[in-house]
């Protein structure tokens, strides 16, 4: 009895807010709100954004994960603690730092503008940029670790049988943690979709190149539209919702 | 004794193998012709296995080299070393290692592959390859839909679908139960004879050593400690272990005409008249076990205290600690005659006939 009042409070405290939501949403001009061009062009820049930065963790953050996973080197523990900040830092720090080296006066971002002519802020790519930071560390964690479960005994057998290291992990490696990478670029994909602090520091809030979902919640309710806010936030909950029925049976019943 | 297979000029396979390791050290040449079979027969820790990946380039040398067709692979004091995927070696594992998320096929494929077949060249070979081991119907088998004797072969099969100049068996049957191992072995057998390469099984079943295998090599400690045909080793063991796996009793001692001491206060008469270092061997059915000092015919005697009784085969099998440890083999009613139990003093007895004394 004990323990059953705090749980149900937390339980309380958690459903509580998205049945607000629910309950709260103008669901008689919902489908109006929702073909205003405004929330559609924030919806298709978000799942845009979201997927080309899950592409780059999974390019990136792949190769990273066998390095951590496989490669013996000297310092690996701290680069591997290095890879795990953006998860704790906050998000709005990022957006900062990704500013200080990113930024038309950056460490890189000086070189970007007068080597190429690119300015990297307050783009589109900003938005990519600063999602893929936030979202790289849950692809890595999660391949990194299906890695070292995986056996590698496996690529011994196909060193045996001819193959390199490059067509082993293709061939034999990678279809072996092909669940542990779709389980991270999922989360990953997640994650930078609900990406907010660090976009809003790093990429700004312009509609149309840079005004994802959660900043047009955002400045929704900074303009005293609450209903449109509801029904952006209702949107993003029903794709979040989404995700978790679909990683059900890997994440959520899993020990 | 040399190492190196009668009837033939140079090996195909010749190998010095030194692996240094933190408190082993293995340390063998290993010497192998074109279709010769070779079993290294060893107990478990003997290096067996890192034999066998230092063969394959799984495990780095520390010295020596290791040849293959005439082209040196290794040497590392020539700071020579060839990545495993570059040596020409079939490889199957204990636990056949296939892999999971490919059809038998494309297991079997996986090498051709590799080696720059075209895919559909790739699958051809290997259906071929299934077809010879008998598995031409479940090419399409997961190998989690394989039982465990299907699974060795489609891992035979992977391994020699490219054609290796050296095949390299770690403990192929030793993942089988006793029905399927019988099976395998005389499939596995059949295989091997027709393998054009060199071949080194390494197992510590002396079973599937004595049957697959032309030659024995024996390892403990890793070092080798005797090699030859069948018929050698086990007429002729040189350490307890081997003693053990073929089933003698064996002891080591300084020859005097038909005397051989075994220890200061212990000697055997013999059948042979040999001066210097022998072996003595005699098998478990040599030694008579009598509640009394027999009398009469001259034999070798002496008191021993039972340390154990196990059934045998039809016998029981007798421990007998005393001047010497020895293994004697007598009938149920023998023992039921006597009254053997742990503990009991008795006298053992072996005829000098059926001793049989060589060299050390």
């Amino acid at each position: 009895m004990a323990l059953l009042v705090p749980a149900g409070a937390a339980l309380v405290f958690l459903v509580l807010p998205l049945a607000g939501l629910v309950v709260r949403a103008p669901w008689a001009s919902l489908p109006r709100r929702l073909a205003q061009p405004g929330v559609l062009t924030a919806l298709r820049l978000s799942l845009q954004t979201a997927s080309l930065a899950t592409v780059v963790c999974v390019l990136l953050g792949v190769p990273l994960a066998w390095l951590l996973a496989r490669v013996e080197f000297p310092g690996r523990r701290v680069l591997r603690a290095l890879v795990t900040v953006p998860l704790v830092l906050p998000p709005v720090v990022g957006g900062v730092a990704l500013l200080l080296v990113f930024g038309r006066r950056g460490l890189l971002g000086a070189w970007l503008d007068t080597t190429f002519g690119v300015t990297l802020p307050f783009s589109t790519t900003a938005v990519v940029v600063a999602e893929a930071f936030v979202a790289m560390p849950f692809l890595v964690i999660a391949v990194e670790g299906a890695l070292r479960g995986a056996d590698t005994r496996y690529e011994e057998a196909a060193a045996t049988l001819g193959a390199g290291r490059w067509l082993a992990f293709r061939r034999v490696t990678l279809p072996l943690v092909a669940p542990g990478v779709a389980a991270g670029a999922v989360l990953s994909w997640a994650r930078a979709l609900g990406e907010f602090g660090a976009t809003i520091t790093f990429a700004g809030n312009y509609p149309g190149s840079t005004q994802t979902m959660p900043l047009a919640v955002y400045l929704s309710l900074e303009q005293g539209d609450l209903d449109a806010a509801v029904v952006l936030s209702l949107v993003l909950l029903t794709v979040s919702v989404g995700i978790l029925a679909g990683l059900r049976d890997r994440w959520i019943t899993s020990p | 004794m040399t190492g190196t297979p009668a009837g033939t000029g140079a090996p195909l396979l010749d190998a010095h193998l030194v692996v240094q390791r933190d408190g082993f050290r293995l340390d063998a040449v290993l010497r192998i012709a074109a279709g010769e079979v070779v079993a290294l027969l060893g107990p478990n820790g003997a290096g067996k296995t890192t034999a066998l990946r230092a063969l394959a380039g799984l495990v780095p040398l520390s010295a020596g080299y290791v040849r293959l067709g005439g082209t040196t692979l290794d040497q590392p004091d020539r700071r020579m070393w060839t990545p495993t995927e570059r040596r020409h070696i079939g490889v199957v594992f204990q636990d056949y290692l296939l892999f999971p998320h490919l059809s038998a096929l494309d297991n079997v494929a996986f090498g051709p592959r590799s080696h720059g077949l075209s895919r559909t060249g790739a699958r051809t070979r290997a259906a071929a390859w299934l077809d010879r081991v008998g598995l031409a119907g479940y090419a399409r088998s997961r190998p989690r839909q394989l039982s465990g004797g299907q699974a060795q072969r489609v891992a035979l099969a992977r391994a020699l679908a490219v054609d290796p100049a050296l095949l390299l068996l770690d403990e192929p049957l030793a993942a089988l139960d006793a029905g399927t191992r019988l099976d395998t072995r005389a499939q596995l057998q059949h295989h091997l004879a027709a393998h054009p390469g060199a071949t080194l099984l390494v197992t510590h079943d002396p079973l599937d050593a004595l049957v697959l295998a032309q030659r024995l090599v024996i390892i403990e400690h890793g070092r080798i400690v005797q090699e030859g045909d069948a018929a050698t080793i086990t007429a002729q063991p040189r350490t307890d272990y081997v003693a053990r796996l073929v089933g003698l009793n064996l002891y080591r001692g300084r020859a005097h005409g038909h005397q051989v001491r075994i220890t200061d206060s212990f000697a055997l008469a013999v059948a042979t008249d040999d001066e210097g270092e022998v072996f003595v061997a005699f098998p478990p059915t040599a030694v008579a076990l009598y509640p009394r000092r027999p009398e009469g015919s001259p034999r070798n005697t002496w008191p021993a205290r039972i340390t154990d009784i196990a059934r045998h085969g039809d016998n029981l099998r007798v421990r007998l600690a005393g001047p010497v440890t020895a293994a004697a083999d007598i009938t149920q009613a023998a023992a039921s005659h006597l009254h053997l139990a742990p503990g009991q003093e008795v006298w053992a007895a072996v005829k000098a006939v059926e001793t049989r004394t060589y060299p050390a």
